[in-house]
Parts: C-alpha cells; sequence; structure tokens
C-alpha cells in the first residue's frame, strides 16, 4: 500500500527551465546564488545544517540510499528554541512515554514526512547521532518512529529537538497522550489463524485414508485414533477459532435479527456433534476436517478484509489537532502549561505558525489566521487588537498575546465537534444485503433440513437424523460469508492503489446506495493552496514579473508563495532591505528597484477595495502602481467532466460557507438555483444533509474541512478531499487524494460493478449448495463429498471475487 | 504397524512446535509491520572509511547533473 516513492528527481529536474543545481539535501531548486558547503549546493541554510551535521557524524550514507532524501524546511517551520519547552513538564512527559522505568524509557512518534528508505536508515541510526539513544525502529506503513533512550543521557526535549534539528518533526497532539492498544485485535486474529490452519492440516492427515480406496481395510485401531485425534484438535477450533461467530450470532438473536453468522453457527455445532457422534460409535471419522477448514477460510476472509491504511486515520477528533500545551503570559514571566490546565481569562502567546487553541480575543499583536482546516480557505484573515478569534486557526506572522474567553471545552470548534455523535453505533443497524440475504438463506435452509428429516421419518426412520444434519452441514454458507470480504477487500485495494482510501469495506456498500451528492465549495472543488491569479492593471513586462518573483521568493505568506508560484521564470536578482509587515505586506529593494507589494492600503494608501469580494494583491514598482493580482477561485481539473457524469445518475448539491461571488460560475454546473447554497454555518451544512436524508435519500457529502464535519459526520458516507493524506482529515468514511478528483464519479460508479460482482458469487455459492443439498437431502451425504464440495465452494468464490474485481478495475480504465 | 503411531506423535509435536513459533511471532510484533523489515535488510553495515561515502555522493551530484541536462 505504502511503498517507498520513487525519486522525484526527475520530476523536478524537468521543472527546472534554468541552469541552477539542485539542493544535495532535499533536492529543490538553489536559487541564483546557493550556498556551498563542502563544494555542494544547498537551497537553504536549514538544508545545509543537516547536512553538516550528518557530513561531521560520518552519516553521509543517507544521501547514497536514495537521492536528496531530505526534508525542507520553510523558515516558517524551523521551531523556535523554547518550541518545545512543554516537554519538561512532568505530566505530559508521562502522557507521551510508553515505557519509563527511571532509567530507560520509550516512546513512539508519528512522523508524517517518513518517506523513503533513507528516512529509515536515518532515523534507525539516531544511536550515532546522540549516545542517550540506545535503538530507535520504524514502522514504514505507519509513519512512527519508537526510540528507546537512557534518561540521564537525553530528555524527551532533547529527543524531539535532536529530530528536529534533522528535519523530521513529529506531530504531537493531544491525541498522541492517549495511547490506543491498536494492533491487539489484528494479533488475537492471527494467533486464530494459526491454530485453525493447524487444526485443518492435521485432520485432513487424518482423514484422507478415509477418502483412499481400501479404506473399509484400515485397522479399527487407527480409525479410533485418527478419529479423536481429530476430535482433540477440533475442539480449540471450534471454542477459541470460531469463538466471534457464537457471539456475534446470539447478540444478533436477541435483537431478534438473523445475521450471517447464525446459519455458520449452527452448521458448526452440527458438524462438531455430528462427527462427535459417529467417531464416539464407531460408524466412521466424521467431518473434522471439514468443520477446521471452514473456520480457516472465514478468518482468512476475515483478515483480508480487516487490512486497513494504517498511516491513514479516519477516528481524528479535534484532539489530534491540538497542541498538548500553550504558552501563558504572566506578570512574572512566560510559562508553559498543559492545554487542560487553561481557564477562560489567562492571556496566552501564540507564535507564528501555532494553533489557536481555544475562542479568545486578541490582546496584543497584529493576526493573520489561516482558516484552512476550518473552513479550506487557506488566504489567511487579518484581525486586530481587540478582535474575536475562534479557535482552530493558524496564527501566520508575528507573535500574538490572546485573552481566553472560553474554555477548549467550550470552544466553538469543540461543540462543533461534539455536537452530533450518533453515528457511531448506527452500525450494527445496517449491513446490508448479506443480512437480508442470509435471513432468507436461514429460513430456507432450515425448512429444508426439516422436511428432508420429516420425509425419512416415514421413509426409513434411521436415515431421518442424519438426513437433517447433512443439510445443516452442507448448506453452512462458508462460501456465502466469504463474498463480501474478498470482493470489497480487493475493491478497497484497487481504490486504495489509485488514491481513494476507505475506511473498511463496508462504506463500499454505503457508496452503492447514494442518491444525493452533496459539495463543499472550498478546498473541495477548488484547489485549497493554488489559486488562480490574473493580473489587473498595466501589462507587466518580463523583466517586472522577474522583480515581483525575486521579492515574492522571499516571503512565506501564502498569497506570496501562489504569486511566486504562477510566474515561471527563475528568480533573477538577489534582494535588499527585504521587510515583511504582518498583514499588511512586503517591501524591499530588487536590482535597484524599489518594490511593494501587499494590500491595497499598504501600496496605494487607498481603501476603496475593501469591500472587493475577491482577494487582491497590489504591486508597486520604483515609482508608480502598476495594478493588481486578482486571485479566482481556481477548480479543480475535471470539475465540469466529473459533475457531468455524477449528474446523470444522482442529484447534486452545494453547500459553501463562502460568499455568493461564484454561484454565476457554478450554475452551469449544478443547474439548478435551489440547489446552490451560500453563506452556510457548519450547523447549516449539518441540517442541510439531515434534511436531505429525512427524505430517504442517503446522501453522500464531499468536504476537506473542519467546517464540514459535521455534515460528514451526519451523511451516511463521509467523503474528505485532501492535498496530503497524511494531513489532518475530519472523522470521515473515505479520503480522496486530491489529484485524483477527476476520477471520483469513476470511483462511485465502480462500486456498482462491485456489487453486481456479490450478486454474481451468491449466484455460485447457491448453485454448490443445491447441489450439496441434493445429496443431503438423499442422506447421501459423506464425509469425502463434504471435504470437497465445502472448500471447493469456497476456492471459486474467492477466485472468481478476486479476479473479476482486478479484471472489471482493468477494463473500466479506474 | 505400530510405528506408524509413533509417527504420528512426532508429527503432532513438530506440527505444535511450528505452531507455537508463529504465535510467539505474533505476539511478538514480527507481524505489525510486513514492510520495513525489507527494507532494513538492504542496508549496508556501517562503513568506516570517510572517503568512501564520499564517493558515493559524488556519484550522485554527477548523476543529478546528468539528468537536469
Amino acid at each position: 500500500m505504502f511503498y517507498l516513492q520513487k525519486s522525484n528527481q526527475q520530476l523536478k529536474a524537468q521543472l527546472l527551465k534554468n541552469d541552477h543545481q539542485t539542493c544535495i539535501h532535499c533536492g529543490d531548486d538553489c536559487g541564483p546564488a546557493p550556498i556551498i558547503w563542502n563544494n555542494k549546493p544547498f537551497c537553504c541554510q536549514g538544508c545545509q545544517t543537516v547536512y553538516q551535521l550528518l557530513n561531521e557524524n560520518q552519516m553521509d550514507q543517507y544521501y547514497s540510499i536514495q537521492a536528496a532524501p531530505g526534508i525542507k524546511l520553510n523558515t516558517d517551520q524551523i521551531p523556535s528554541d523554547d518550541k518545545f519547552a512543554y516537554l519538561d513538564l512532568e505530566e505530559i512527559r508521562n502522557g507521551l512515554l510508553d515505557f519509563s522505568d527511571g532509567g530507560v524509557s520509550k516512546v513512539r512518534f508519528f512522523i508524517p514526512t517518513i518517506h523513503c528508505a533513507s528516512c529509515i536508515w536515518l532515523l534507525e541510526n539516531l544511536h550515532t547521532l546522540h549516545r542517550g539513544v540506545i535503538q530507535s525502529s520504524v514502522n514504514f506503513p505507519k509513519k512512527e518512529v519508537s526510540i528507546t533512550f537512557r534518561d540521564d543521557e537525553i530528555t524527551l526535549r532533547q529527543l524531539v529537538e535532536l529530530l528536529a534539528s534533522i528535519h523530521y518533526l513529529p506531530e504531537i497532539s493531544q491525541q498522541s497522550m492517549e495511547k490506543p492498544e491498536k494492533g491487539k485485535t489484528n494479533k488475537t486474529l492471527l494467533a486464530k489463524i494459526g491454530i485453525a490452519g493447524f487444526g485443518f492440516l492435521n485432520t485432513m492427515l487424518y482423514h484422507f485414508p478415509q477418502y483412499m480406496p481400501g479404506s473399509e481395510h484400515l485397522e479399527t485401531d487407527f480409525r479410533l485414533t485418527f478419529g479423536w485425534l481429530s476430535f482433540l484438535l477440533s475442539i480449540p477450533v471450534l471454542i477459541y477459532c470460531a469463538s466471534d461467530y457464537f457471539l456475534t450470532a446470539w447478540k444478533s438473536l436477541r435483537k431478534k435479527m438473523i445475521s450471517i453468522d447464525l446459519p455458520i453457527a449452527i452448521g458448526l455445532v452440527t458438524l462438531f456433534l455430528q462427527s462427535t457422534y459417529e467417531v464416539a460409535s464407531d460408524q466412521g471419522i466424521g467431518y473434522f476436517d471439514s468443520m477446521t477448514g471452514l473456520v480457516f477460510f472465514m478468518l482468512i476472509g476475515k483478515w483480508y478484509q480487516s487490512i486497513t491504511y494504517e498511516a491513514l486515520t479516519f477516528e481524528r477528533d479535534y484532539k489530534s489537532y491540538f497542541p498538548v500545551a500553550v504558552t501563558k503570559v504572566t506578570p512574572e514571566g512566560n510559562t508553559t502549561i498543559a492545554l487542560n490546565e487553561l481557564k477562560a481569562g489567562d492571556r496566552i502567546l501564540v507564535r507564528n505558525q501555532e494553533l489557536i487553541p481555544t475562542d479568545a480575543t486578541i490582546e496584543k499583536g497584529h493576526a493573520s489566521i489561516d482558516y484552512s482546516f476550518v473552513t479550506g480557505e487557506s488566504i489567511p484573515v487579518a484581525k486586530n487588537t481587540g478582535d474575536f478569534v475562534f479557535a482552530g486557526g493558524r496564527q501566520m506572522g508575528s507573535a500574538i498575546e490572546l485573552l481566553v474567553q472560553k474554555e477548549v471545552e467550550q470552544s466553538y470548534l469543540t461543540q462543533l465537534w461534539n455536537q452530533d455523535k450518533k453515528k457511531a453505533d448506527d452500525k450494527s443497524a445496517m449491513s446490508g444485503i448479506m443480512d437480508k440475504v442470509s435471513q432468507y438463506f436461514t429460513l430456507v435452509i432450515i425448512s429444508i433440513a426439516l422436511s428432508a428429516g420429516i420425509y425419512w421419518n416415514f421413509a426409513d426412520s434411521s436415515k431421518a437424523l442424519f438426513a437433517f444434519t447433512s443439510v445443516l452441514i452442507i448448506a453452512c454458507p462458508c462460501a456465502l460469508a466469504l463474498t463480501i470480504p474478498f470482493t470489497f477487500g480487493t475493491t478497497m485495494r484497487q481504490f486504495g492503489r489509485k488514491g481513494f482510501y476507505l475506511k473498511n469495506t463496508a462504506v463500499i456498500e454505503k457508496l452503492y446506495r447514494i442518491k444525493t451528492v452533496v459539495f463543499d465549495k472550498t478546498g473541495t472543488i477548488t484547489h485549497a493552496q493554488s489559486s488562480k491569479i490574473e493580473f489587473r492593471g498595466e501589462k507587466l513586462s518580463d523583466e517586472q514579473t522577474r522583480l515581483i518573483k525575486s521579492l515574492v521568493f522571499h516571503s512565506t505568506h501564502p498569497l506570496s508563495k501562489a504569486i511566486y508560484e504562477s510566474i515561471p521564470e527563475p528568480v533573477s536578482y538577489e534582494v535588499s532591505n527585504f521587510k515583511e509587515i504582518p498583514s499588511l505586506g512586503i517591501t524591499g529593494l530588487v536590482n535597484g528597484k524599489k518594490i511593494n507589494i501587499g494590500s491595497q492600503y499598504f501600496v496605494t494608501g487607498d481603501q476603496s477595495s475593501a469591500k472587493e469580494l475577491k482577494t487582491q494583491v497590489w504591486v508597486f514598482i520604483e515609482n508608480k502602481t502598476l495594478g493588481y493580482f486578482q486571485f479566482e477561485n481556481n477548480y479543480r481539473e475535471g470539475l465540469a467532466k466529473t459533475i457531468a457524469n455524477l449528474q446523470t445518475s444522482y442529484e447534486l448539491h452545494l453547500i459553501s460557507g463562502d460568499n455568493e461571488s461564484e454561484r454565476l460560475n457554478l450554475l452551469p454546473l449544478f443547474q439548478d438555483h435551489a440547489r446552490l447554497n451560500f453563506n452556510q454555518s457548519p450547523t447549516d451544512k449539518l441540517n442541510y444533509i439531515k434534511n436531505l436524508q429525512q427524505n430517504g435519500e442517503d446522501a453522500l457529502m464531499i468536504g476537506d474541512g473542519l467546517n464540514d464535519a459535521g455534515a460528514l459526520n451526519e451523511s451516511k458516507v463521509g467523503l474528505v478531499v485532501a492535498d496530503n493524506i497524511y494531513n489532518f482529515t475530519p472523522a470521515c468514511d473515505a479520503i480522496l487524494q486530491a489529484e485524483k478528483f477527476a476520477s471520483l464519479h469513476r470511483f462511485i460508479q465502480f462500486t456498482k460493478t462491485s456489487m453486481r460482482i456479490v450478486w454474481l458469487s451468491f449466484l455460485i455459492s447457491f448453485l454448490y449448495n443445491i447441489v450439496g443439498i441434493s445429496f443431503a437431502v438423499q442422506g447421501n451425504l459423506s464425509p469425502i463429498i463434504a471435504a470437497i464440495l465445502m472448500p471447493l465452494s469456497s476456492v471459486t468464490v474467492v477466485a472468481f471475487a478476486t479476479f473479476s474485481v482486478n479484471f472489471m478495475v482493468k477494463r473500466k480504465q479506474l | 504397524m505400530s510405528v506408524v503411531f509413533v509417527l504420528i506423535i512426532i508429527g503432532i509435536l513438530v506440527a505444535s512446535v511450528f505452531l507455537f513459533a508463529f504465535i510467539w511471532a505474533v505476539r511478538n510484533g514480527q507481524f505489525d509491520d510486513s514492510y520495513t523489515p525489507s527494507v532494513r535488510i538492504l542496508f549496508d553495515d556501517p562503513v568506516s572509511s570517510k572517503e568512501n561515502q564520499s564517493d558515493l555522493t559524488e556519484d550522485k551530484s554527477q548523476k543529478k547533473q546528468s539528468i537536469k541536462s
């Protein structure tokens, strides 16, 4: 699933139209003036520092496993000296550590930037960089590193700072404090498969002589030994390995429902009792091999279905997003306190790139807040002293002081999150077609078994009980139970390979039932990071665009970055006197010319267009204002086609938190005015979905930010579009990689194909059942027929499901 | 014929050893990560001579130059 990424060196090299060198560390363009150290070019000080550190510790191998494996940190990402001071707090330390005995501690970090073999190598050789590290090991699929270290030689804070110094920033959030025991269930399942396999293969061996011609000459001693050995081996298989089937069958019976597990449980018990009776009465050695085989196959199906994307989280709540500590401002100076100790009325300091943890008002400083996690809109909002700010924004620029208005638990964001939690338990209510099929199936099987029993009771009463049990045995719906895991499991894997990640296989069936598709606008159908940029005003000469690009190169503001990326020419000039004025603009001398770039007020002193719905960045070169860059929503590639395709079979809606400026652009796509909704608050969005679904229409909500969280949770399927799938995404059922947006309709439509394959597999398994039952009702079911028919049907269904899904994926060019 | 019984007992014992080895490996977390070890095994042992290493990186940077041009 998560293979090492191929070096993107070639791609980057193609993008470089100039003859600039690429950074040895990260492979980026070094610009006109690379930093040279040890005769090697670097794009920035940060990359050079890491190289130097590794070089001095003889760890150059990092650069030879994979070309340019390093991670580049922008200046605003480099942590300040006291950023990790909170790790010295006892309660936070205790929360993070997996294990500590006073001398040696163990900790696990999630590092989303782990991406290649070099990363693994470097992180596993941390002990070379610091002797306090005893051992470190990487779990690549989970993007986790676990480190054992000596407390007296390195503190947790120093350890994190060590990781930061080689640019592997661990993600430490509220959620990393509560370590869930995750892998546990998977381990139990594997152990069960092992035991069932052991039982299956051995009993098969003991049964084999019985199936050979001339088996009737086998000595009684052998038959008895083999029979009782099989009996012993199948006890743990029945009681331990198959325990889940009995439990779920019992649970659903108590809810007056019949699930697929009920006929399975009946079948297994009948198999066991019938076989035990046969062995005990020395009639034969029974069907123990079929029974253990069934359990073994079904457990494998379960395992196949349970494989998930470990590095992705579908269950994140606001806790995984919040920092673990904040800086509190007191008259005596700044102290670090744990987030849950924060009280209304506290004054806190929020530095550049830090998150606003709760609703507050600004006391000091210029805030420029990026709410992209909340709304999907990445252009920061300027706020001034006295203004109210909501939790969830990220400060861009210099540090600000805030007066806390509400505790974290009461903040708008947290409320938004907690308002609707009902979806978690409706899982048992809907498991769809399997349950419907198994209801009829169970009833039909039981009535066939009964009528066969009654018939033989009159015809030949010695056969009556046997006919009854053998119908129950042969009809045990193993193949039926394997259909869904293998069809949907394969579909899910294929989707994952193409950039569409599902939480579990049940999502496929839910997607199939969707009638309505609801889109969010900003960040979902538009690009979150890039906008369409157009320059309005005098036509810029090549020279002027180069000047502009050289200046914005030095700013980390998202708008500067966007302008930088929209200009294809290389950075050509050195900049002097560069200055960034928070929430206003940037200024500097480029090639001897003074350039101001920023808000209209900053550049012209005029504020007339402040009420304009669209974002503008004004430009002033040397002595006159040339005009402005206008930022427009940049719709994702293939949007029109995707919408047109979905339009044919689904009802489409749009709900946006934004103003109406885009209504006319979107109308041709969605066609109906009433289905375009603007200025919607997160609660409006949630209610909108609720209303839609009340009319019995299952809705698919496609969103991206926290403001969609309620709607995503309420809808039958919540789908999140993410530019970087390892970044924060709100809780959802599926994550779609943003660049695959154009294939969205193909994914949704493929669920119909999957469903058709499920029906065909059902048909195959029914055919086998009819053959088997025809033997059983005649009272002719011998162990050899069961031993051939039951595994054969399972294997056929599994092979058919896997093969046809893979085949259809190829044919439909998903 | 009784030798078959001895063989059966030996067979069960050997199979049980493997079963317990498997369960031990599962408990020990060896199946938690089926990908990283396949990369880890390809790493060279720590090389002490520094020249050797810088030669390698030299090669890489030359390669990069050729890709670019």
